[in-house]
């Protein structure tokens, strides 16, 4: 059945795959991030109650769902690395925490920006806030061990056990503003039936949504290509490539 | 699958199962302290399912709709106070909803509006007719999670002026 997706196991094709569908990604990245955030920051109608303030959401709610969603795609990875053993499963994590911890802090710090004018505090220790304020130690713990041992393959080991530890912080975070009492609001998206949102407010939000997803995709691809290149490094394919490089460089030169 | 995957698989699997129930457990148990405030009804009869209930003295936070016409401005100062009631939704206040009130001194969040939710901290104190209010030191508000242009909310009937200062007022207190 997973027949298919036995070459890929190969770092070198999932390497040339990556580079193959990078250019697409950031063409198509660009693209609805622009229309995405043109469209929300000038001409989404403003808030009736919150007026142009809330047109942080448009960055603030797509950065909190992707630290979430990346924190998931760590999670998947360190269980299959985990369970079988599976190298470029580590390469992969590695290259998405520093893009999930980012998005996290930008959460963050939006969230807080928006906060202020509204709530009227920058901060609160409520479940919300404080549990994904946690997802960001939980990066920053995983990062920190995939750097603490030479051994690529223990570091991978040891981060891995962290990041499925701290996966159980995804559904409390998810759930924080119905099971308790809380300052920060209930979801507005991802609500079952319709979301609490004028259609022409929600339209944007999708492109934005859709183009920080695509750039966040990007940017794990860049990271994945040069993990696997470092993981890789003694393997004469790196060096055949190194080498066409140089030449390529120095053809240029002249 | 090979016998050595299917052992990881299964100690992978109780250890998460093992975290999950934890965790599961641990927030359980702490499941009130994790609440940001205290409703009104909680302050007057107690926790649903523990009976705790706030000493008159302590410092809580209480979290309600402001309860309209209930907001009483003074004139001269930036004294205020406001009834709060239940949040639920849907929007609605009755003659017997149990209601505490607020006394405040200082600027009101923009959001700031009859029947909007607010989370206030404060000292539960003691009136001398008997009565329980919260004297607050911080007032902030909480907005719901819709979102709709000007016209909308005009042609659906909702109020959202903001609080309007006058100098007098203003002066009354520098910061």
């Amino acid at each position: 059945m997973w027949k298919w997706l036995h070459p890929y196991a190969n770092p070198e094709v999932s390497y040339h795959f990556a580079g193959k569908i990078l250019p697409w990604l950031s063409a198509l990245a660009a693209l609805l991030l622009s229309i995405g955030l043109i469209w929300a920051l000038a001409f989404a109608p403003a808030d009736y109650q919150q007026g142009d303030s809330f047109r942080i959401f448009y960055i603030h709610v797509p950065a909190a769902s992707l630290s979430m969603g990346i924190y998931f795609g760590m999670a998947i990875a360190a269980f299959t690395s985990l369970v079988w053993q599976f190298k470029l499963a580590d390469a992969s994590a590695a290259a998405m925490a520093p893009v999930g911890a980012t998005f996290t802090a930008i959460a963050l710090i939006t969230g807080a920006a928006w906060g202020k004018p509204m709530w009227g505090t920058w901060w609160i220790w409520d479940a919300r806030l404080t549990s994904e304020l946690i997802l960001l130690f939980l990066y920053l713990g995983v990062i920190a061990l995939q750097n603490a041992f030479e051994d690529k393959n223990l570091a991978g080991k040891a981060a891995g056990i962290l990041t499925l530890v701290g996966v159980i912080n995804l559904p409390i975070i998810k759930y924080s503003v119905e099971w308790w009492n809380t300052l920060h609001q209930g979801s507005t998206i991802s609500k079952l039936g319709r979301p609490s949102m004028s259609v022409d407010m929600l339209w944007p939000f999708v492109f934005c949504f859709l183009g920080f997803i695509l750039l966040v995709s990007v940017i794990i691809c860049i990271r994945f290509r040069s993990e696997i290149l470092t993981r890789n490094s003694i393997r004469p394919w790196v060096r055949t490539l190194v080498s066409q490089h140089l030449t390529q460089e120095k053809a240029n030169e002249v | 699958m090979n016998p050595r995957r299917k052992k990881r698989l299964t100690i992978v699997g109780s250890v998460l199962v093992g975290i999950a129930v934890v965790a599961g457990l641990v927030l359980y148990a702490l499941s009130q302290n994790i609440d940001l405030f205290y409703n009104p009804t909680e302050i007057t009869q107690g926790k649903a399912d523990s009976g705790i209930k706030p000493k008159v003295g302590q410092r809580i936070r209480i979290g309600g709709l402001v309860v309209p016409d209930t907001v009483k401005r003074d004139s001269e100062s930036l004294k205020v106070s406001f009834s709060l009631s239940d949040m639920k939704m849907p929007i609605v206040f009755d003659e017997s909803d149990l209601v505490i009130s607020v006394h405040y001194e200082g600027i009101l969040p923009d959001l700031f509006r009859e029947g909007q939710g607010i989370v206030a901290n404060g000292t539960l104190t003691r009136s001398s007719s008997g009565e329980l209010y919260v004297e607050a030191s911080e007032v902030l508000a909480k907005h719901d999670e819709n979102y709709m242009p000007a016209e909308l909310a005009d042609a659906a009937g909702k109020d959202y002026k903001k609080l309007e200062y006058s100098d007098k007022q203003l002066d009354s207190k520098s910061y």
